[in-house]
């Protein structure tokens, strides 16, 4: 295969042969693997800086409607409950990994958006506090920030596809199971909950 | 012979599969092009407006290099707002790269619907907050009476006007630095140079193959970029995270 070249000197070919073949390996993908799985794990990250955010807000929230809403105590309680449910799973980086975590983590912010929904649906009873002022930008926040977790979760799931897909499929099957052996396939969400996580908020 | 050509078969393979990775993934929307900082899909507005609101959109990147476009889109093809609107900002990538400082004010007029998209370094200013506050005070009102200009006017001077206060409070705006990859460059003239002078001695298959790698490799890199040199405005390259708010009329 490399007659044409078997009149040059050794280590001149050596030379050549080095960045030939990481040219080759890198335009066969074999850093893909890496590359993909710091990208889901950026992503991933992106998506607890939301859930976090979210979670900031929700004392506010629950402050500014009991200023109006007491008698709505149990949906107050069940959004603080679900809170302290949600921030009580542990996760990091590691979670993608690991599936019973990330579906503990999963069902617990669903539980949230549930209990989060259903406060700001029964809130729409209160005129005083529709037109509260704190309560209106607390509002269009929380919204923007179910957006945001929206664009961040399709973001991350995107990335773990492409990932997964790399580890499964060939030349990437190959370098994981030679270099890569110790990458495991990440968790995605599953479509079920995300359309859970969605409150309807009607103005 | 036949090895030499699968060896070249096989380096092409590799390299055409690079590019293909490459290439973004198309979804089921479809997007408008971007003919320039106003893009009227939805014929909502004059040719006088979309050339003064121009002007304005056009001060403004001048002044802060913010980046703020209006589009008013025909359909929003069956999604969300939200949904189509920062697929949108992330196509036709608007905004600084590296401040990712791109703003849009996307009006679907068929679905009522009214959006500020924020790109993500202007989500600190343009809080999702202020953005309901613009639309509920300043666009909404007149787009119920249907003069869809008077409202995106007015929105748009409420977004400059926090845009230009966030600048006002930067003391200086650096001129920006150009990034052009000076020592990749050189590397791959000399490589180049090298293989050139290699071949020239020898001339044979992994020469070929080396030099078609390279060749293919510069191509798909300069294909990204090439499509966007066509129109005089053009995304600086910023991105979109889903900041911002909607309203309805």
């Amino acid at each position: 295969m490399f007659g044409s070249i078997a009149g040059a000197p050794r280590r001149f070919r050596i030379a050549l042969i080095i960045p030939l073949l990481s040219l080759l390996l890198t335009g066969c993908g074999y850093n893909n693997i890496p590359t993909e799985e710091e990208q889901a794990k950026a992503k991933w990250s992106e998506v607890l800086n939301q859930y976090q955010r979210r979670s900031d807000l929700i004392p506010n929230l629950v402050e500014t409607v009991k200023g109006y809403a007491k008698q709505e105590s149990s949906v107050l309680e069940a959004v603080t409950a679900a809170r302290a449910a949600a921030t009580s799973v542990k996760v990091d980086a590691s979670t993608i990994t690991d599936p019973e975590t990330f579906k503990k983590f999963q069902d617990a912010q669903a539980q949230l958006s549930g209990s989060l929904g259903r406060l700001l649906a029964v809130s729409e009873a209160y005129p005083d506090l529709k037109s509260n002022q704190n309560y209106l930008a607390l509002q269009s926040q929380l919204e923007g920030t179910e957006n945001r977790i929206a664009v961040a979760r399709r973001d991350y799931i995107e990335a773990v596809r492409v990932y997964n897909t790399e580890l499964k499929t060939f030349p990437g099957s190959l370098y994981a199971r030679i270099f890569y052996s110790r990458n495991k396939p990440m968790e995605e969400f599953s479509v079920a909950d995300s359309v859970k996580t969605v409150p309807t908020v009607k103005f | 012979m036949i090895r030499r050509a699968a060896l070249v078969l096989l380096a092409w393979l590799c390299v055409a599969g690079v590019a293909w990775a490459q290439a973004p993934a198309s979804g089921t929307l479809t997007f408008p092009a971007l003919t320039g900082r106003v893009v009227d899909e939805g014929g909502l507005l004059s040719p006088a407006d979309r050339a003064a609101l121009t002007v304005d959109l056009a001060a403004l990147e001048a002044k802060t290099t913010d980046q703020l476009v209006v589009v008013t889109l025909k359909s929003l093809q069956g999604t969300t707002i939200e949904d189509y609107g920062y697929q949108l900002g992330r196509q036709w990538k608007i905004g600084q790269k590296d401040k990712d400082s791109g703003v849009l004010l996307i009006v679907a007029a068929a679905e009522r619907k009214v959006r500020i998209e924020v790109g993500y370094g202007l989500e600190g200013t343009l809080t999702d907050a202020a953005t309901r506050i613009i639309i509920e005070n300043d666009i909404l009102p007149a787009f119920k009476t249907g003069e869809y200009a008077q409202g995106i006017r007015n929105g748009t001077g409420q977004i400059a006007r926090l845009l230009g206060a966030d600048a006002a409070a930067v003391p200086a705006q650096q001129a920006p630095i150009p990034d052009t990859p000076v020592l990749p460059l050189i590397l791959i003239g000399v490589f180049a140079v090298g293989m050139l002078l290699f071949c020239g001695v020898t001339g044979g298959a992994v020469c070929q193959v080396i030099m078609q790698m390279l060749f293919l490799a510069a191509l798909s890199g300069r294909g990204g970029s090439s499509g966007e040199r066509s129109s005089s405005f053009s995304g600086g390259g910023g991105s979109f995270g889903g900041g911002g708010s909607s309203g309805s009329w």
